[in-house]
């Protein structure tokens, strides 16, 4: 029986690589600072090729507490198909103090509960951005400075990781927005200017992601 | 007047500040670094690392301080270090040798207590309030 079990399972594994490349969604994660438009740019990409959204949009930080994912969203550019599950996480940060929901005119009952979510949340991205994407988006405002450390940090893990990443400076329909700043401080990726909120340049997010990722 | 705020939890009103050397951390496993960290944050230290944390245990200590954040006392970390020495990062003699730690000065302290933490290329700065 284990000799039965052991054949089935190089079998599967077997076919299982055969049939990689058609079958198996690439699992890209959305990753970057709480307010970024992390679920903007996921909720545009669902839309534009599926017609229905991932989660809440909102002003409110850590509205996306727990990640978000949508299955099988297939972006075809340049003759090129790429199917890709997207996952919108939390915002990454080292901290929340849930002092700060009750500045958005929560109960506290309403705060502690919410605030245990975020922390569930970033630490569930954390986990799987060591274990479970096999590529990343990374979104920031590009009206803010984005030498921080925990971009500095979480850019660090995805390299040592391996993994592909597409950087997107985003909120360039504002006026503070600052690509050049942004392409300086990740010198060593690709970096991508766009409104996920206008929905400007998002053919050439599209191509990327399918240079990226197919 | 007499300060008698004293928190019981603790003789000490300052602030502590520890320095572990990069010799200390060696042997430890990835766990055994973060418990040894969070343990000085959660009494209210400021921890210094001699020698930082390779990426995977940064990721690691920010999923271990989410878990650890509650409402009555935790509210997380602050964390700066100095950038990655790009020289001896790509090194040869480096890579194979299979070094994956390279000198990096961290300072990391609970979030409750740094009021602010800024960093340049050569200076951390942190601005520390009493318990
Ligand atoms: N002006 C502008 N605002 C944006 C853009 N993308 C997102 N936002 C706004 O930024 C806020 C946070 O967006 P959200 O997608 O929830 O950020 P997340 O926390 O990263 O998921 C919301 O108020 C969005 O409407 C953009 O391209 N331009
Ligand atoms: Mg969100």
């Amino acid at each position: 029986m284990g000799l039965f079990a052991e054949l089935r399972d190089s079998v599967s594994r077997v076919t299982a690589s055969l049939f990689a490349d058609d079958s198996e969604p690439k699992r890209i994660g959305i990753y970057g600072p709480p307010n970024a438009g992390k679920t903007t740019l996921a909720n545009r990409i669902a839309r534009d090729w599926t017609g229905d959204a991932v989660g809440p949009e909102s002003h409110i930080p850590h509205e996306t507490r727990r990640a978000r994912r949508k299955e099988d969203v297939e972006i075809k550019r340049n003759g090129k198909t790429v199917n890709i599950d997207i996952v919108d996480t939390p915002g990454v940060t080292t901290k929340v103090d849930y002092s700060e929901f009750l500045d958005h005119d929560m109960e506290k009952d309403e705060a502690v509960r919410r605030s245990r979510e975020a922390t569930e949340g970033v630490a569930e991205a954390m986990h799987w951005l060591r274990e479970d994407v096999d590529g990343v988006i990374y979104v920031l405002d590009a009206t803010e400075d984005p030498f921080t450390q925990v971009n500095t940090m979480l850019i660090g893990i995805i390299e040592s990781r391996e993994l592909p990443v597409l950087i997107l400076a985003n909120k360039t329909d504002l006026e503070d927005a600052n690509i050049q700043r942004v392409s300086n401080a990740f010198p060593q990726h690709e970096t991508i200017p766009l409104s996920a909120l206008e929905g400007d340049n998002m053919d050439e997010v599209y191509e990327q992601i399918a240079k990226y990722f197919g | 007047m007499p300060e008698t705020t004293s928190s019981g939890d603790g003789p000490q009103e300052g602030v502590q500040i520890d320095l572990i050397s990069g010799e200390r951390m060696a042997g430890k496993t990835s766990m055994e670094k973060i418990r040894l960290i969070l343990d000085g944050v959660r009494d209210g230290n400021i921890v210094v690392l001699e020698s930082g944390l390779t990426p995977d245990e940064e990721s690691k200590l920010i999923e271990v301080t989410m878990s650890e954040i509650n409402p009555d006392g935790f509210s997380g970390i602050e964390i700066e270090s100095f950038p990655q020495d790009q020289a001896s990062d790509t090194s040869l003699l480096g890579r194979l040798m299979g070094k994956q730690e390279t000198s990096k000065l961290t300072v990391i302290g609970p979030a409750n207590q740094i009021q602010s933490l800024h960093k340049d290329e050569t200076l951390i700065s942190a601005l520390i309030s009493r318990k």
